[in-house]
């Protein structure tokens, strides 16, 4: 806990201290979330939303039927399909169809849940190089980075970091040109997509119906990374699939809207299979492993089955104003935002993501911008409810006694109106050494504070905080409003002047 | 016109620490003829305890609550977070406890939030008030997202005389309070109030208001510690057309 605490918070500041993204982020979501809370404002059909939410919850409650719907028009096709039920089991696999192919280069296209597997060093540990195609992805791997958004990855990064880098990685000469820049990389990825014999994929959507699962992209990366090595492995989170192509249609572009904005990404990839006799484009096998991976523990609890209807566009790191000021870093998982704040926590394990779980305002813009509505507040708020008690489906520890023994005490004032205002009357007396008077000069509109020591410093160490009023609400209103004439009408308005007089809290 | 007598659901942040913004309510109900009365062992609606993952205690002040309230014609609060608590979490406090239930699902319904009852309860846009100042209006979270709540704190100031609007730049983004959540997480949570705070600058208003007490304490908190000479007032305040106005 001490640990996460202090990584959440670190790389928080860390996130907060640099200009670059504090930049990047402002203007992401000044573009990408308002624009999509506009459209979705304005879209016409105003049902889509909530049909799509239905159409996945629905596929959720089915989702062993349709993944052998699934699995069985892909394996007709001549495709492979395997159920991994956990990362260790999902990497295996990769590995073993990459030693049957003698394969030396891997090309991946961008797939978060590659690194929820952690894929990149099984295969580097055997041999194997793996070259990211994905422009952002591949400038974090020249990096040795982290990504810190969902489809986003270097958005900590200004064109000046990447000029330096590709001048030290790729030999060129320095420059913070984009197309330069772009170009560079384009003609490095160029030479990695023709060698590869295999590329690595994550799966956007698949669809039962047709058997065929869905790339989106706006690189040409994805085309490339799937048609032209001779093995295809496409990683698919199970959660990840719906049941016709009519809910296909409509999911997907939810998710290109969410994601940026667009009526459809630049390119849509539709691959079910190796290629054949009457479709020779394509790679001579396909392979595609549905992960559990923790996602049938979830698909199991009526708390957060919800958040499997996910599909994981991105939108809610658009909007979200924590993540907009601390980045994805300090999200210290794959998945960052309000979404990895849910899941990580999930896949992971409660309270080593306890920050995660509780370091959220809990405004609900998250909400509000999800194409599917998801409810990530109340999930967080599920979580937090865990981490009070302990929980024992979810393995959960108590999270902070300390916390606990405060909200029993809590408690007792609120349900006993006589504690509540007998404490009152004691704070107002123990504040007294910590109240402070402003600074004369400070033009301040308070004209005292509280300084808070103890577990509540952590809001007087930037806040002044006003001391309990001299008179309570309570009090003011015994002494003058209990016993009242009721109710001498007064329909004209009262003047500044005049209701000054009438009454001031702190007389 | 016969209106129902309005219980008073007074929040403890307003009770303990701004009795100020209680009172102006007052005013304004004087003025506009609405009867009201306040139940005195009324304490803490829960929010803080719910939010925190809290739920039993939370439901116990819940209870406490619920058996103090559920008598009233319409209860009014000048708070768009414990509405928010009240109306919408109560009931999946109680989802287990249908007897429960369905009296917190009663309380919910008749509770209001200040501007929401003066608007779309009563009709009134226009409460008879003066204030010669300048304004930016914050949207606290849990009373936009939460409650669908924009218009009508924005119509109310509107009718106020010799007030004049400056909205500010993303006046819907959070300002970083949280309950807990400034406690725990000072860094991030003054790194969005500064953001909130440079928006609010950015208009020239000489005050930031809103329908949240918690938001206001944070906003103006902050103002302070840092010298601004912008003030953090509730709209119930400028509602009562009282203290403070340059005239």
């Amino acid at each position: 806990m001490t640990d996460q605490q202090t990584t959440y918070q670190d790389k928080a500041c860390e996130g907060i201290a640099s200009p670059t993204l504090q930049t990047n982020l402002s203007k992401l979501q000044d573009r990408f979330g308002k624009g999509a809370m506009k459209y979705w404002a304005e879209m016409d059909d105003q049902q889509m939303r909530d049909r799509v939410k239905s159409s996945r919850m629905n596929t959720l409650e089915h989702l062993d039927i349709v993944i052998s719907e699934l699995a069985k028009n892909i394996r007709k096709r001549g495709g492979h399909v395997y159920f991994a039920e956990s990362s260790e089991d999902a990497c295996h696999y990769t590995l073993e169809v990459a030693k049957t192919h003698n394969v030396k280069t891997v090309v991946k296209g961008k797939s978060m849940l590659s690194a929820e597997i952690g894929i990149d060093p099984v295969l580097e540990e055997n041999n194997i190089e793996v070259v990211e195609t994905d422009l952002g992805e591949y400038i974090i791997q020249q990096a040795g980075d982290e990504p810190s958004h969902i489809i986003a990855p270097c958005i900590h990064l200004n064109r000046e970091n990447i000029g330096r880098l590709f001048e030290s990685k790729l030999g060129i000469d320095y420059t913070d040109d984009p197309p330069t820049l772009a170009m560079a990389a384009r003609k490095a990825l160029r030479k990695k997509l023709l060698s590869a014999e295999m590329g690595l994929t994550g799966c956007n959507l698949a669809c039962a119906e047709t058997g065929q699962i869905s790339l989106v992209s706006n690189e040409g990366n994805i085309r490339m990374s799937t048609t032209m090595p001779k093995v295809h492995v496409a990683l698919m989170g199970m959660e990840r699939v719906v049941a016709t192509f009519e809910e296909h249609r409509e999911t997907l572009q939810l998710l290109t809207r969410g994601a940026a904005l667009q009526k459809l990404s630049t390119y849509v990839s539709f691959l079910g299979g190796p290629s054949s006799g009457n479709d020779p484009d394509g790679p001579a096998e396909f392979h595609l492993i549905i992960i559990d991976n923790g996602r049938s523990k979830i698909l199991a609890s009526d708390e957060f089955k919800e958040v499997l209807a996910c599909i994981r566009c991105g939108a809610c790191l658009n909007i979200c104003p924590v993540y907009g000021k601390i980045g994805g870093h300090a999200y210290n998982a794959t998945y960052s935002g309000p979404i990895g704040a849910v899941v990580t926590p999930l896949l992971e394990g409660i309270n080593k993501h306890a920050d995660l779980c509780k370091g959220e305002t809990l405004c609900g813009a998250c909400l509000d911008i999800c194409p599917v509505r998801n409810d990530l507040p109340r999930m967080l708020s599920e979580l937090r409810y865990k981490l009070a008690y302990g929980d024992n489906t979810w393995n959960v520890r108590q999270h902070n006694i300390k916390e606990s023994y405060l909200f029993s005490g809590w408690k007792r004032l609120v349900t006993s109106s006589f504690l509540y205002r007998n404490m009152i009357k004691a704070g107002r007396l123990l504040q007294l050494p910590f109240v402070k008077e402003s600074p004369a000069e400070n033009n301040s509109p308070q004209e005292t504070r509280v300084t808070l020591s103890g577990i509540a410093k952590g809001w007087t160490r930037d806040r002044d905080l006003p001391p309990i009023a001299k008179q309570t609400f309570t009090e003011i209103w015994q002494k003058k409003y209990a016993n009242r004439q009721q109710n001498s009408q007064v329909d004209q308005p009262v003047s500044s002047a005049d209701s000054q007089q009438k009454e001031h809290a702190n007389e | 016109m016969a209106r129902e007598k309005v219980t008073l659901f007074i929040q403890c942040l307003v009770d303990t620490m701004f009795p100020e913004a209680g009172v102006a309510m007052l005013t304004t109900f004087d003025r506009l003829g609405i009867d009201y009365d306040y139940p005195i062992e009324q304490t803490c609606c829960g929010q803080p305890a719910y939010n925190s993952g809290y739920r039993k205690e939370a439901l116990a002040a819940a209870r406490h609550f619920i058996e103090i309230f559920e008598n009233s014609e319409i209860i009014v609060c000048p708070s768009g977070s414990c509405v928010h608590m009240v109306r919408h979490h109560y009931r999946l406090l109680f989802k287990e406890d249908p007897a429960m239930l369905a009296r917190a699902m009663e309380v919910g319904d008749k509770t209001f939030e200040l501007t929401e009852y003066l608007v779309d309860h009563l009709g009134v846009t226009d409460v008879g008030a003066t204030y010669q100042t300048t304004v930016t209006y914050h949207d606290s979270c849990h009373l936009s997202s939460g409650l669908g709540i924009t218009r009508q704190p924005r119509l109310l100031l509107d009718h106020i005389e010799g007030l004049e609007l400056i909205e500010m730049d993303n006046s819907d983004t959070c300002c970083g309070f949280g309950g807990t959540f400034s406690v725990n997480y000072p860094d991030i949570s003054t790194a969005m109030v500064d953001e909130k705070i440079e928006n609010i600058l950015a208009t020239g208003a000489d005050i930031v208001t809103g329908c949240d007490v918690s938001c206001l304490m944070n906003i103006g908190g902050r103002l302070s510690r840092r010298g601004e000479k912008v003030k953090a007032v509730h709209i119930a305040e400028l509602l009562a057309g009282r203290a403070g106005g340059a005239q």
